[in-house]
């Protein structure tokens, strides 16, 4: 399981990163929603990966620490997620803003060879 | 009462946010009534930040321990703790000032360039409170969000092309920034097992060898974060254009996000990395120093090219990153403390030089292109109609062009650390405590010394150059029509970096003892992790 998981954060990564990279918007908001994916699972993979483990505590269960799941990752990934699509929105409304202002789709908002 | 004053901690937080709620529910046409609000909400958090600083100081009642705010009563690993010790107070009450002035400055007519500038001031003010109080990891990401996402409005407010275009970047920069502040925070608690500063400061002597690396790689990405933040070469390049094209009051008020992100380096360096934290201590200085070195010429240098003022002011800030970072790189009481002395005369500066060049553009008026071409087009356009002034309070001063040249001279000598002023004296105080932390003077601090005064000149040729070209010209323009309020709040600005040169002694004191409180954070960690009061008998079911 660990290594399907690394894979799959570093693929997202590493697409993101290219992607973050190109010149145009969307290519932009596209990277960094995929890097923000890849950082949610990590932060989840921190609390280590249990299978049918719940993160409450239930009475009928002994109190032990072993049988649960860390319950904090998922907090942070929940808050993380919210930020991160209330950050992507934004972006999505400044690069229509920037698309509407320049004429072109270029993050610099203007074509290179111009 | 004395249960009510233990609240006082979470004002600044909580006051900016019901604040920044209750001006929306006024539409653009009810100005008076958001002006009021906003207005009465900043100087309610000023005299809050006031009276914690107080609280903080030696003088006052805690005999300089930390004040801990147990969020919902929990006990501190557990739940969020905000902590107002010396240095978080001293940052509250210099953004609660700064917000203060720039707000009034904003009055003039700012406020009404575009939607809901004051639900963002506000929301921006909460940010940076949280930031500085909190003694969380996580809620720390939460609060540096929070002003990152007011501070994105607040760098588009005003529109035009030019904004949008530098707040593409800056967004993006910080989005992806958010990202590394994320993964390196994972990594810190998957290691150490807790996001509580205090905590993570007992547990890093006892992990385990063959994980230690990966902490100290979780660190390092969490620093990398909040070096993008502060400014620091080579990932500040973001800074000047957006800076620079913000508008007067927002670039104003933004001097103090890049503080965040050095008191944030500041704060884990001392507490994490300071001796007791065993084979980690020392984690990352050199790079710390030399990074602030580099970003202290790159940023000099940037002040030599620069054709635009607000990019001198942005390089500025820059310069005044790069030197905290620096001292806080090569160690030592003495210099932290000139350090600290240094961030608020500079940041002081800086933001009185944003709001001024407002006022100096406006002066130059037609002849605005000739220093240089304008970075963007539409800051002398009238934001709100086509220049015909109707405006109810809109005096010309007699006196005007020579208050603001006076202004320039003074935010010159203040930023390029000339004598008599606070600059020249945190200056000093860095250079002097650098030399005298340690026996034998480390090679490094030579170089900071001698980058130091090199860059006091540059600065001074800088702005000499610009003095020469904006402030001697012919008196047959017009004077520019300047408003009371936005006098009142550069001259405010001012009176407080020279109230902090004439009060030297005293500023001195206290950064010097804050300076040893941030040297000893064992005591922070018993002020977090052992509450002194015990909670009140029969609270609890």
């Amino acid at each position: 399981m660990e290594i399907v998981l690394a894979i799959g954060i570093g693929v997202l990564v590493a697409s993101g990163v290219w992607l973050l990279l190109r010149p145009r918007t969307f290519q932009v908001i596209i990277g960094l929603s995929l890097i923000s994916y890849a950082v949610n699972l990590l932060i989840f993979a921190m609390g280590r990966l249990r299978v049918d483990a719940p993160p409450i505590l239930d009475p009928a269960i002994t109190a032990d620490a072993g049988q649960y799941a860390d319950p904090l990752p998922q907090g942070l990934v929940l808050t993380a997620i919210v930020i991160g699509f209330a950050m992507t929105a934004l972006y999505l409304v400044l690069l229509l803003a920037a698309r509407g202002l320049t004429g072109t789709d270029h993050v610099d908002g203007q074509e290179p060879d111009q | 009462m004395k249960e009510l004053v233990e609240h006082l901690v979470v004002v600044p937080i909580v006051l900016p946010l019901f604040a920044a709620a209750l001006t929306l529910f006024f539409d653009e046409r009810r100005r008076a009534a958001r002006a009021a609000i906003s207005f009465g909400a900043t100087s309610i958090v000023l005299v809050v930040a006031l009276v914690l600083l107080f609280e903080a100081s030696d003088s006052g009642p805690h005999q300089g321990a930390a004040t801990v705010y147990t969020i919902g009563d929990w006990p501190a690993p557990f739940g969020i703790v905000l902590v107002a010790d010396r240095l978080s107070t001293m940052l509250l009450a210099l953004t609660s000032f700064l917000g203060l002035t720039t707000l009034l400055f904003a009055l003039a007519r700012w406020d009404r360039a575009g939607p809901r500038f004051h639900a963002l001031f506000l929301l921006l003010l909460m940010g940076v409170n949280g930031a500085f109080l909190t003694g969380d990891l996580f809620n720390l990401f939460v609060f540096f969000e929070v002003l990152l996402a007011a501070s994105y409005g607040l760098a588009l407010h005003g529109s035009g092309s030019a904004r949008v275009k530098a707040g593409l970047h800056y967004v993006v920069i910080n989005l992806a920034a958010s990202s590394l502040f994320l993964i390196g925070v994972a990594v810190i608690y998957g290691v150490a097992g807790t996001l509580n500063m205090a905590d993570l400061a007992v547990r890093i002597p006892d992990i385990p060898a063959s994980n230690r690396v990966l902490f100290e790689i979780g660190c390092a990405v969490l620093g990398v974060a909040f070096l993008i933040k502060a400014g620091t070469w080579p990932l500040g390049f973001w800074l000047p254009a957006t800076y620079s094209a913000a508008s007067a009051p927002a670039a104003g008020m933004f001097v103090i996000l890049t503080k965040v992100g050095v008191y944030i380096v500041i704060r884990l360096s001392l507490l994490l990395f300071g001796d007791q934290a065993g084979p980690s201590a020392g984690f990352g200085e050199q790079w710390l120093a030399v990074g602030g070195i580099l970003t202290l010429v790159f940023g000099t240098l940037g002040i030599l090219a620069s054709r635009s003022m607000s990019r001198i002011g942005s390089y500025c800030v820059i310069v005044s990153a790069g030197t905290v970072l620096a001292v806080v790189g090569i160690g030592g009481e003495a210099s932290l403390a000139g350090a600290l002395y240094y961030l608020i005369s500079s940041t002081l500066g800086a933001s009185a030089f944003f709001l001024l060049i407002e006022l100096l553009n406006r002066a130059r008026g037609s002849t605005a292109a000739a220093i240089s071409p304008p970075v963007f087009n539409d800051e002398f356009s009238d934001p709100i109609g086509d220049g015909t002034e109707t405006d109810e309070v809109g005096v010309v001063i007699p006196a005007t062009v020579a208050l603001i040249s006076g202004g320039y001279i003074l935010c010159a000598i203040l930023l390029a650390g000339l004598p008599p002023l606070s600059g020249f004296v945190g200056k000093f105080a860095v250079m002097s405590g650098v030399l005298s932390s340690t026996n034998m003077v480390a090679p490094l601090s030579w170089v900071l010394i001698g980058i130091l005064t090199l860059s006091s000149f540059g600065m001074m040729i800088a702005f000499a150059r610009v003095g020469i070209e904006v402030l001697w010209t012919s008196a047959e323009k017009q004077p520019p029509r300047v408003k009371r309020v936005e006098f009142v709040a550069i001259a405010a600005l001012l009176a407080a970096a020279v109230t902090l040169s004439v009060e030297g002694g005293l500023a001195m004191r206290f950064v010097t003892s804050t300076s040893t409180w941030l040297h000893a954070p064992q005591d922070y960690v018993r002020a977090v992790l052992e509450p002194a009061v015990p909670i009140a008998e029969g609270a609890a079911p």
